[in-house]
């Protein structure tokens, strides 16, 4: 993938499928410890050890449209191949979550690229869902929590056009104020 | 920081709008492939564009959703349009570019862009 942002959305497609009714996603950039941690956590069917044991093998898949799966196991290489870490954790009934972790200057790290569009693409097409996003650049941070959102509009629909220019306006501005002028 | 208390106020706005919305218009499906294949070649762009310009452009009777992998991964990103009878129309290796055409030709005008379908490869 050429943006971890995309890697994230990919990943969370599986949470999705799990049947999950609220996905975390956390993107954290600590600087002074040279880390980007990714969590990605849902509320879905969860795994079982059998599944578990197979998820970061490239020939294993439950799709029959293909017999690979590699969403996984590209972001599992994305992060080791850093000199970071990968752990995901599962058991059904009980949901999953999957833990990234980079080394934040490394030459191989990808690019974090447009994160506000993998959370946009997650909220607008998969309305029945609860997301909480939560972006952290040393000691600032801010969230979007859809469950907040969704109070506020008393049944408006969250993918209608005012309500979708707004998220994107909140998406960015608070993006840029935590960013600085930095890229990650 | 930019926070939600505005949202109070778009709602308000938005009540006065409900019921304009035309939902039992015969439907136009617009189908894109969000699996590993379809992201890793550029499906999101192409899926933001659709949805975008769709709504922009007020297009009745269109609605635009995501889907798996269809099984042919090597000419993603994918976008599947099915008519209100069910006919489907394939566009493979789609870009934005190629997107807004799609909209413009196929959705506003009802044109299918018989160059970027599968069956022209």
């Amino acid at each position: 993938m050429l943006e971890l942002s995309l890697n994230i959305l990919d990943v969370a497609q599986n949470s999705i499928k799990a049947q999950s009714t609220l996905i975390e996603l956390d993107v954290e950039i600590n600087s002074e410890q040279d880390r980007l941690v990714v969590l990605i956590n849902d509320d879905g069917f969860g795994m079982s050890s059998e599944q578990l044991e197979k998820v970061t093998d490239p020939f294993f898949t439950t799709r029959d449209t293909r017999s690979v799966g590699l969403g996984v196991p590209f972001f599992k290489d994305a992060a080791e191949s850093t000199g970071g870490e990968f752990k995901i954790e599962s058991a059904p009934g009980k949901g999953t979550s999957v833990r990234a972790v980079f080394g934040l200057s490394h030459i191989d790290r990808v690019p974090l690229g447009d994160m506000n569009a993998t959370v946009e693409m997650l909220v607008f097409f998969n309305t029945g869902i609860d997301f909480v996003y939560r972006y952290r650049v040393d000691d600032e941070e801010f969230a979007l929590d859809t469950r907040e959102i969704k109070e506020l509009l008393e049944g408006a629909p969250i993918d209608s056009p005012e309500v979708k220019i707004f998220i994107s306006e909140f998406l960015k501005e608070n993006t840029t104020e935590i960013n600085k002028g930095r890229i990650f | 920081m930019k926070s939600l208390a505005e949202l109070k106020a778009i709602k308000e706005k938005m009540q006065g709008q409900v019921g304009i919305r035309n939902n039992d218009q015969a439907e136009t499906r617009v189908v894109v492939g969000m699996a590993t294949c379809g992201i890793a070649a550029g499906a999101r762009p192409v899926l933001q564009t659709l949805s975008t310009l769709v709504q922009e452009k007020n297009i009745p009777g269109v609605i635009v959703t995501q889907t798996g992998c269809i099984g042919l991964c090597q000419y993603e990103p994918i976008v599947e349009v099915y008519d209100p009878e069910g006919e489907k129309v394939t566009y493979i290796n789609m870009d934005e570019e190629k997107a807004k055409e799609i909209v413009d030709k196929h959705l506003v005008r009802g044109a299918v862009v018989t160059e970027y379908t599968v069956g022209n490869i």
